[in-house]
């Protein structure tokens, strides 16, 4: 049972950690290089996706975080946040991958996923190119504000009496015997902790090294593509039936497929590319190129518009492209909470309760610490601690 | 002074003058309004960067009324006179 803690990271999955731990009355000090969300929370497009989840540990992990994001729009605002159960549609372009989708979504629908074949996609989204052989509608897919959500949790996790510093950079933990006794700065000071939670998205394995528990995880870059303010045209969260496979894969080079949506400020977002290029920010026009060609080829009016802008930002992810969430065998009392690749956003909840419900030793708001040990990271290691 | 047409209306501007430019002087500071609580929007950043002052120039949308010089017999038509 632990009372003090320390979380590394004020993005949303820092916050969302924040956010429940301080709800279970543990005291919390969140700390961040920088500002709230300003790493990767800050460069995604704000998916809350069930759609391009396989059956296995991180549906089930989704399937909790769907309900809980549900719970924090109740009670954080739905509006504030932009918290939208738009719904996905994901289209097929040919008939064998119609076919491929349909299996898909079955083997999803048997593990809980609400899923609706839908014939004529042009029914439920107008504008899509005409001749597309059919699709599958996701009806609990939905869409928050990254930063505004972060910004909320952690605002309300402070109401519960947790702290926040930013540009309070963590440098190594502080133990005694086999307990941890705090977390200490770069600045030198010291925060008194029991334990301290790695929140750090895709700086995690840096600072899982600076904590005495490195743990692998890797940049992948991702474009996302804004065009100018529209009346709306697009209703869903839509996208290729080949984002799946590009999301599975652990291909080095430049994967693009393409998401397409509409925001409440009226722009159209379009994602999503995938390339291992390290901690490059270089601008890639051809990504650019290649995504803005995938979008108007499923909604022909975009080669009309105008884009205004486009950002990038790091997808962290692990090497079985699984989060790491749960207590570090190796080190006492810091237990990771990164590597969710994509999909963080969506996963930000489930993961803040998962970890309270480690930080407490039981249950809480649904995560069950025994449901979830898929996700541990005792997956990269034997049993002796040393890396696999 | 030389006129163009917007929303069915004339509108005086001086040669050299972009179409928000002409707007302002002539006290119009808004002439569209965000979808979620039609908060107003005008002019913002004035470069072409925020996309924020878009009109329909000559029966084309999502032009920049800060990046376009009035032309004499233009016809501007703001999302205010066309949105539901």
């Amino acid at each position: 049972m632990t009372s003090k803690v320390v979380v590394v990271g004020a993005g949303v999955v820092g916050a969302a950690c924040a956010f429940h731990a301080a709800s279970a009355g543990l005291d919390v000090t969140v700390v961040d290089r920088g500002a709230v969300g300003a790493g990767t929370t800050s460069r995604g497009e704000g998916n809350v996706l069930l759609s391009d989840k396989e059956p296995g540990p991180e549906l089930d992990l989704a399937r909790l975080s769907r309900a809980l994001w549900e719970e924090a729009g109740e009670e954080l605002g739905s509006d504030s946040i932009e918290l939208e159960a738009k719904g996905g549609l994901v289209v097929a372009s040919t008939a064998e991958g119609l076919t491929a989708l349909r299996g898909f979504a079955l083997r999803q629908a048997t593990a809980g996923v609400r899923t609706e074949p839908v014939e004529h996609v042009r029914d439920i989204e107008p504008h899509l190119a005409p001749g597309l052989p059919g699709g599958i509608h996701y009806p609990q897919d939905a869409q928050v504000q990254p930063v505004l959500a972060a910004a909320a949790m952690l605002h309300a996790a402070v109401a519960r009496g947790a702290r926040f510093h930013t540009g309070e950079i963590a440098a190594a933990v502080m133990g005694r015997g086999d307990r941890l006794t705090g977390v200490r700065t770069v600045a030198g000071d010291v925060l008194p902790a029991d334990a301290v939670v790695n929140a750090a998205g895709t700086w995690g394995g840096e600072v899982g090294r600076r904590l005495g528990a490195s743990i692998e995880v890797l940049p992948r870059r991702g474009f996302v593509l804004v065009t100018e303010p529209l009346p709306r045209m697009v209703r869903h969260k839509v996208y290729s039936a080949d984002y799946v496979a590009n999301v599975a894969s652990s291909d080095a080079g430049l994967e693009t497929s393409c998401v397409v949506e509409g925001t409440r400020g009226g722009t159209i977002l379009i994602g999503a590319s995938r390339e291992r290029v390290g901690f490059d920010t270089t601008m890639n026009p051809a990504v650019v190129a290649r995504l803005a060609a995938q979008a108007c080829r499923l909604f022909p009016f975009l080669r009309g518009i105008h884009l205004i802008r486009t950002y990038r930002g790091f997808r962290p992810y692990c090497p079985d492209h699984l989060p790491v969430i749960g207590p570090d065998p190796r080190a006492p009392g810091v237990i990771h909470a990164c590597g969710h690749e994509g999909a963080g956003i969506g996963l930000a909840p489930a993961t803040g309760a998962l970890v309270t419900a480690h930080l407490l030793g039981r249950s809480w708001r649904g995560a069950d610490p025994a449901a979830h040990t898929g996700l541990l990271p005792d997956r990269f290691f034997t049993s002796g601690g040393t890396s696999k | 002074m030389s006129e163009l047409i917007i929303d069915g209306k004339p509108l005086a501007f001086v040669e050299g003058q972009t179409v928000a430019a002409a707007l302002v002087a002539a006290g119009r500071v808004s002439w569209r309004t965000t979808r979620v609580g039609h908060r107003p929007r005008g002019v913002f950043c004035g470069i072409g960067v925020c996309f924020d002052c878009l009109v329909a120039i000559d029966g084309v949308g999502g032009q920049r009324a800060c990046l376009i010089p009035a032309r004499e017999g233009m016809t501007v038509t703001t999302e205010e006179s066309t949105d539901e």
